[in-house]
């Protein structure tokens, strides 16, 4: 097991690099990065000065071998544009997304398995209709729609909610519905169609027959087998939320690592970006191993493969 | 689960003593704006946004100042100026001012900060803001020389512009990270909190020496970053923001129309304008711009008025120039063409293209205005391969000389001075897509000239030649718009700084 988890683990590092170094020569084909440090206006002996200043003018291969032995060392160079460590500003940024991206994925599991699970024991109810028509909305309201909607109901029309920032708990509410609920159709269909499948096998004729309570039957026998898909698919939609919660982090100002991402490749802020790549990737690949981990929990059989 | 639940209530506890939401208002002397930019540095010789430009106005003070309604020069941290020869400054510096840190203002400080913003080493992000300073000498605590490299007319418009003077013995210490996050000067407003790019503070300086920018009247100016501008919009109805700029035309119209803001209109100094590659530096082969009657055509396809009147709209207004009319030596005496399409067809028939012709068409902002350009374009026959670049991809491009057509644009850093724009692209630099011998001569006096008159006289003649040969199509300027709640008082100025200082409430 051991070796398993340490043999994962230095693959996921891999695929870490891999990642990094792909988009460190994507960044590099689009555009020049001198000029774009240099700002509108700088003459070309500015930008001549930044490219030796900066070692632009180097080869690609050691630029990124250069960040690579600093980036292995914890170090991850100064902001080209905040004049700022790379590590100060995300850690700054990166509490906002995590705790966004936590309430997302908690809101979006609480309200759509439930809702999967009883669209599930009566498939073609209105219970189930109400949960298909939400999953479709979900899926067809664009997040930054969504948000401005919630904002005019709830923060212009009754007052109840600020209307941006994230100064207390109260900022934090409405940006949790939009990014929460653009998780939540995949879940829902997917633990739907997780029960239906496993409502209709054998195992749960014989726990029935046996006389089984049907909140056990449900809730034991049905939902953990169900729910393992989920689990996988969940991780994966976390991963999304903090690297992808651009949008949201924009619309109600929240200044997260999404938004510091998306604004650092516009204004070629190459280590901060750099920076960004490596920790979403790790991101990705930590939830998919813990996803892992709680399926090999979940389900015996996958513990000793 | 009970432990659960005790964590949740404990987090939103916490969560809601960290920080309630300061309520805007008159009530608490606290007037909420929004940035749009996150501003990378409050330093202001180490930024290169309009936010920056803003900040640097509240937080320092430079030797002189510029009435913005009368460009009349003021002295502010110099009492008086005079030039001893043509390279050298002599100012007498106003006594008993002190930064906000404690730190006594003196000649000291004057020669350090120019010393230090003229070294190239130390990297001030805009050169040319600093690039004409050679160094600084104290001659007595309250006197002091600045020399300049060479002859430099517009010398006094710097200095009362991006120039400002900070604390020798504080920013020797702190230096531009520093400064950026604590920074200290003698301006009408300091600076209590930074959050880098996210949330800033302003407290009025009660002991504001007696300064041509007048006295601070709001106590705090609390400056959140809100990307998006709905959301701003959202902000000022429900009463947490109460003053936001740079509002798109159509949204500012309908905020206006509801008669429940305060919404303003100042022009800027941006000019936008279409630039040709009159030298036939690009590939393009055979260059139909390089024929002047190809050029004029297009300053003719183009009907800047209706762009102006539906798209602009606001103050903006059509320009002729390749510089904007208030900048000092932007004589506006020159040719300009006006729309007529069957002029254009007729002339490019002339050149030899009655078929007319495709030609590449870049443009890195205003995608609308761009597809109006070539709109009109398409209709006397230039058909236009339209691609939209980045601003960094596209200035790359246009330094190696290699866009055919494309529409840009200049916004002078806000300096009153036509070498800051004109004299930017026609000296045969990496941008100049004319290269004119004659307009490089006269530009070249122009620039170095100490005799107003003559200045006139020679930018007179560049923009002539310039706007005869027709090597851009200058379009128009821009605008911005300004939304505030009626408790704000407010009057914005045409180069689109907004200044906290003149801010009162109603």
């Amino acid at each position: 097991m051991l070796q398993f988890i340490l043999k994962r683990l230095g693959l996921a590092v891999l695929v870490a690099f891999t990642v990094s170094f792909i988009s460190f020569s994507l960044l590099f084909l689009s555009g020049d990065p001198a000029a774009a440090l240099a700002g509108e206006g700088a003459s070309g002996e500015d930008i001549e000065a930044l490219r030796t200043l900066y070692g632009f003018d180097r080869p690609m291969l050691v630029q990124y071998g250069d960040w690579l032995f600093s980036a292995l060392r914890g170090d991850f160079g100064e902001s080209y544009y905040f004049k700022l460590p790379v590590a100060t500003l995300i850690a700054e940024r990166l509490t906002v997304t995590m705790l966004l991206g936590l309430c997302g994925i908690t809101f979006a599991l609480v309200t759509a398995v439930p809702l999967g699970v009883a669209a599930a024991i009566r498939p073609n109810s209105l219970i189930d209709r109400i949960a298909l028509f939400l999953s479709v909305a979900g899926q067809a309201m664009p997040s930054f729609w969504f948000g401005l909607i919630l904002i005019v109901v709830f923060a212009i029309k009754l007052g109840w909610l600020p209307p941006s920032g994230a100064a207390s708990w109260r900022h934090f509410i409405m940006p949790t519905i939009v990014l929460g609920y653009y998780a939540m159709p995949a879940i829902m269909r997917l633990t739907r169609a997780g029960m239906l499948e496993v409502l209709n096998s054998d195992y749960i004729r014989t726990a029935r027959a046996k006389g089984a309570p049907e909140v056990q039957v449900l809730f034991k026998h049905a939902l953990r087998n169900a729910i393992i898909p989920v689990v996988s698919l969940a991780a994966v939609q976390m991963g999304f939320m903090l690297g992808g919660s651009i949008v949201v982090e924009s619309i109600f100002a929240l200044h997260g690592a999404g938004y510091l991402a998306w604004e650092s490749i516009g204004r070629n802020d190459l280590p901060t970006v750099q920076a960004l790549i490596l920790i979403f990737s790790m991101f990705y690949i930590v939830f998919t191993f813990l996803a892992d981990v709680l399926n090999a929990w979940l389900d015996p059989r996958m513990r000793s493969s | 689960m009970k432990n659960l639940s005790l964590a949740t209530t404990l987090a939103a506890v916490a969560f809601a003593a960290a920080g309630v939401p300061a309520l805007a208002d008159k009530a608490n002397d606290t007037l909420n704006v929004a940035f749009t930019k996150e501003l990378e540095n409050v330093d202001s010789y180490f930024n290169s946004s309009r936010e920056g430009v803003v900040m640097q106005r509240a937080v320092w003070d430079g030797l002189i100042y510029r009435d913005p309604a009368t460009n009349e020069y003021k002295g502010n941290l110099a009492t008086s100026w005079s030039w001893v020869d043509d390279t050298t400054l002599e100012f007498k510096l106003r006594e008993g001012v002190t930064f906000h840190n404690g730190e006594p203002f003196n000649a000291d400080d004057v020669v350090f900060t120019v010393n230090f913003v003229a070294d190239p080493a130390n990297g001030v992000k805009t050169q040319r803001n600093v690039n004409w300073m050679k160094s600084a000498e104290k001659i007595d605590d309250y006197t002091v020389r600045i020399h300049l490299k060479e002859k430099f007319p517009a010398a006094i418009e710097f200095l009362s512009g991006p120039v400002s003077m900070y604390p020798n013995e504080y920013y020797a210490e702190a230096g531009p990270s520093g400064m950026g996050l604590k920074p200290v000067g003698t301006g009408p407003y300091k600076v209590t909190s930074v959050v880098p790019g996210q949330h800033f503070v302003l407290e009025k300086n009660d002991a504001y020496h007696d300064s041509p920018k007048g006295q601070p009247a709001i106590r705090t100016i609390d400056i959140r970053t809100v990307p998006d501008v709905n959301t701003q919009i959202a902000e000022i109805f429900s009463g947490t923001l109460d003053l936001i700029w740079q509002v798109p035309a159509d949204q500012a119209g309908k905020l206006s129309a509801m008669d429940q803001f305060t919404v303003a209109n100042e022009s800027t100094m941006r000019v936008g304008y279409i630039s040709m590659d009159a030298a036939g530096r690009s590939t393009m082969d055979p260059n139909p711009f390089t024929d002047v009657r190809v050029r004029r055509a297009v300053n003719h396809a183009i009907d800047r008025n209706a762009i102006v009147d539906n798209l602009l709209k606001g103050s903006s207004k059509v320009i002729n120039t390749p510089c904007f009319p208030s900048q000092f030596g932007c004589v506006q005496d020159v040719t300009s063409y006006d729309y007529d399409p069957e002029k254009a067809k007729a002339l490019l028939a002339e050149a030899g293209y009655a078929d007319g012709f495709t030609t590449e068409f870049y443009a890195y902002r205003n995608r609308d205005y761009a597809e109006a350009i070539a709109s009109y374009l398409n209709a006397v026959g230039i058909k236009t391969d339209f691609k939209m670049l980045q601003y960094s991809a596209l200035r790359e491009l246009n330094m190696k000389g290699e866009v055919p057509l494309s529409f840009l644009t200049w916004g002078s850093y806000s300096i009153n001075d036509a070498s800051a724009m004109v004299s930017q692209f026609f000296k045969h630099g990496s941008l100049d897509d004319a290269r004119d011998d004659q307009v490089l001569a006269d530009l070249t006096v122009a620039d170095s000239s100490t005799d107003p008159a003559e200045r006139i006289d020679f930018y007179g003649k560049a923009l002539k030649r310039i706007t005869d040969q027709a090597y851009w199509a200058p379009l128009f300027s821009y605008n911005t718009n300004y939304v505030f709640k009626k408790s704000v008082n407010y009057t914005p100025t045409p180069d689109e700084v907004l200044r906290f200082t003149t801010m009162t409430w109603n």
